[in-house]
């Protein structure tokens, strides 16, 4: 089995099927922790009848999208239609796959990993865009007029503060960014206050432009719901509203996970004790459900509020915050 | 942020809000006619939930027409029971009993409560937080179980008859009235901690959706929307009817005119209703619920009266004209909302698409009230 699993295309096979497989699991059952969290916070009970606790819910909500019919509305761009579900899944799974979950849990480590992920999540709009686009629905046009606004807004705080990461680790590769972290707390990014002071902001920062490109609450802009019914994906149904779907939890899942590897240390144990992949996926999830916990707490922003908000603010605190590790690095 | 709409020059195009739309809360539906986000032109379609309540009035007696006035504002129904109740009781003659009164009023207010509530919730819905209407939720059913114990209905009640009303209120009921009050102030500085200092709810209100004073005259637009734009009239302190001008309470008014405002407004009002309630539970004199000598056959003199209460959406008004029969010659209604909601199509203009719904959220619109 080790020797099969050491010729690298297997490997990769291995890997990748594996991934796949996360990503639906994660889907299906951050879906779930949705509708618990949701309900926690609303005090109510969630779904209960689908298995105890509702745990079987997500599997019952997945035989039934399957099911559906997929209808195309007459007069729809068909090519632009069918595609745009699956340009919005795929890099999703193609960032997953550079990502380390512990020290050999690695589907394949590329040494620009942070910039593969970063382009590919800036992939994930188009697939948006043409689909608002296609579906020929005045709401969706409009929906994804803001998607690309507003994902335009938001990667370049992204970037600048992944930048100013490069700075201080000097590398590009993940893997090297958590090992450069190993140790204890301390030793974690979010804490290097020595090398830039403003290290805590910009992870504050990061966590808001992660918010926002990845749609979710108080900058859901693409479904606001009250305001343009569905958005986008508003003529979608059966599994192209599911992939859409799905890849809205991989993308907070990818999302959490650069958080984790950036600025929490990835795989380390904050005392130094039993690093491992237990470590990462305590961090992920934690931030993943503060991701939850916003959207139920907030309200939506407005939308020349969510661009003020990123044109005034982020990107001049996340410029500033580049230029000072320039010099803090220069420095010491 | 607006837009003043004679400066744009693009391509327009037209979407119907409704009449299934997540934010019009019924079925109305507003032809929007947009450049981007902006509104250019906003047309109120309505008439779908059209009933012909006022035509039905001239077919049915007195006494039957009460099913229809709870199914109007279906939200405050008691408020326009109140209404009907009141104007037959001017047009017949009819005496109602002190201790008939105060329950009218208890009963009334806590319906206020309730409808407002019922808005509170959907309304930060319409700003995409979606977790406050189930808190208003259950306050609300705190207050409906109440009204059902001496009602027997939740929602469209007809609990009032001309000359008073058809149920005494027990022990049970003023218990859970006392018990209600100091749980539902509590609640009321939990939302305002939690809704109304929240900095992302405060940038969807303040300064938005501005309703000046002078169109709210022109259109004759009343209640929480009138004094959400600093105009103090509510018809319980300028046209006193039933106990209401024994009672110590305030009508709240602000002067800012945008939709903080009558979010102010209505949030402020639970808290005096709450008040009424309380003064009115400890002034509860005894005696009957129902006066005597209501003939069994109701037919008022000729003539013609107007009595107008303040609903929860504002005035209601109900003219009706006796032909000496046992049903209505004409009965009309003057219902708040059809007013509120006519100003939406000017104020929009050169709104945003979001910020008029937050406009057409805080004007607390009941869809069947409009169409009657």
């Amino acid at each position: 089995m080790t020797e099969l699993l050491s010729t690298e295309p297997i490997r990769m096979l291995v890997f990748l099927v594996g991934i796949v497989m996360f990503v639906a699991f994660n889907a299906a059952y951050l879906t779930l922790l949705e509708r618990k969290a949701s309900s926690w916070f609303q005090r109510r009970l969630g779904p209960m009848e689908v298995g105890p606790h509702g745990l079987l819910q997500p599997i019952a909500d997945g035989i039934k999208l399957a099911g559906k019919q997929i209808i195309i509305p007459d007069g729809v761009d068909r090519v632009l239609f069918i595609l745009s579900p699956v340009m919005v899944s795929v890099p999703v799974i193609m960032n997953l796959s550079t990502i380390p979950f512990s020290e050999t849990i690695e589907a394949r480590n590329v040494n620009l990993g942070l910039l593969m992920i970063l382009s590919f999540a800036s992939f994930n709009v188009m697939g948006v865009m043409f689909g608002g686009w296609a579906s020929r629905n005045k709401y969706s046009v409009i929906s994804a007029a803001r998607v690309v606004a507003q994902n335009v807004a938001y990667e370049i705080p992204m970037f600048l503060i992944a930048i100013s990461l490069v700075v201080v680790t000097h590398t590009f590769d993940l893997r090297e960014t958590v090992l450069l972290q190993s140790g204890g707390f301390w030793n974690w990014n979010l804490f290097k206050l020595g090398v830039s002071p403003l290290m805590p902001v910009a992870c504050l920062l990061f966590f808001v432009c992660l918010l926002a490109e990845t749609n979710r609450s108080p900058f859901d802009m693409m479904e606001a719901e009250s305001e343009l019914i569905a958005g986008a994906i508003t003529e979608y149904s059966g599994m192209g509203f599911g992939l859409f779907f799905i890849s809205e939890y991989a993308n907070i899942v990818v999302g959490s996970c650069l958080v984790t590897i950036l600025f929490l240390g990835g795989w380390n144990c904050p005392f130094g004790l039993y690093p491992g992949l237990h470590w990462f996926f305590v961090k992920m999830y934690g931030i993943i459900f503060v991701v939850i916990w916003v959207r139920w707490s907030f309200p939506r922003i407005q939308f020349y509020g969510l661009l003020n908000l990123s044109w005034k603010i982020l990107i001049p605190v996340s410029l500033a915050h580049l230029l000072l590790t320039c010099v803090m690095v220069k420095l010491w | 942020m607006s837009l003043d709409a004679t400066t744009i020059q693009g391509e327009t195009f037209v979407v119907n809000l409704g009449p299934q739309h997540p934010a019009t809360h019924g079925v109305l539906r507003v032809k929007l006619t947009l450049d981007g986000e902006y509104i250019m032109n906003a047309e109120p379609v309505i008439g779908y939930s059209h009933r012909m309540h006022e035509k039905m009035a001239e077919n049915r007696t007195y006494p039957q027409y009460f099913a229809n006035i709870g199914r109007i504002d279906y939200v405050g129904a008691m408020i326009y029971n109140f209404g009907y109740a009141s104007a037959v009781e001017r047009l017949a003659g009819i005496q109602v009993p002190e201790r008939a009164e105060y329950i009218r009023v208890i009963t009334s207010e806590l319906n206020r409560i309730a409808s407002h509530l019922l808005w509170f919730g959907p309304f930060i819905i319409d700003l995409g937080g979606l977790t406050p209407l189930l808190y208003a939720f259950d306050d609300r059913e705190a207050i409906l179980n109440l009204l059902e114990s001496v009602a027997g209905a939740r929602l469209t009640f007809s609990y009032f008859r001309f000359g008073g009303v058809c149920n005494d209120i027990d022990e049970d009921f003023m218990a859970g009235c006392r018990a209600f009050i100091p749980r539902m102030r509590e609640r009321l500085t939990l939302y305002r901690r939690l809704v109304t200092e929240n900095v992302i709810f405060r940038k969807r209100v303040e300064g938005i959706g501005i309703i000046p004073p002078e169109i709210c005259r022109t259109y004759g637009a009343t209640g929480p929307v009138l004094r959400g734009s600093g105009i103090r009239y509510d018809v319980r302190k300028n046209e006193p009817y039933s106990i209401y001008p024994l009672l110590d309470f305030d009508i709240p008014a602000f002067a800012e005119c945008d939709s903080m405002a009558r979010y102010r407004v209505r949030m402020e009002e639970m808290n005096q209703s709450l008040r009424i309630v309380e003064q009115a539970l400890d002034r509860l004199p005894s005696g009957p619920v129902m006066a005597e000598k209501v003939p069994r056959v109701l037919k008022p003199p000729k003539g013609d009266c107007y009595f107008n209460v303040e609903g929860a959406r504002g005035s209601f008004g109900i003219r009706i004209v006796s032909d000496g029969t046992d049903t209505p010659y004409r009965l009309k209604l003057r219902t708040p909302c059809f007013a509120n909601l006519s100003l939406f199509g000017e104020v929009s203009r050169g709104m945003l698409l979001a910020d008029s719904l937050a406009l057409l959220g805080s004007l607390d619109l009941c869809i069947p009230d409009v169409d009657r």
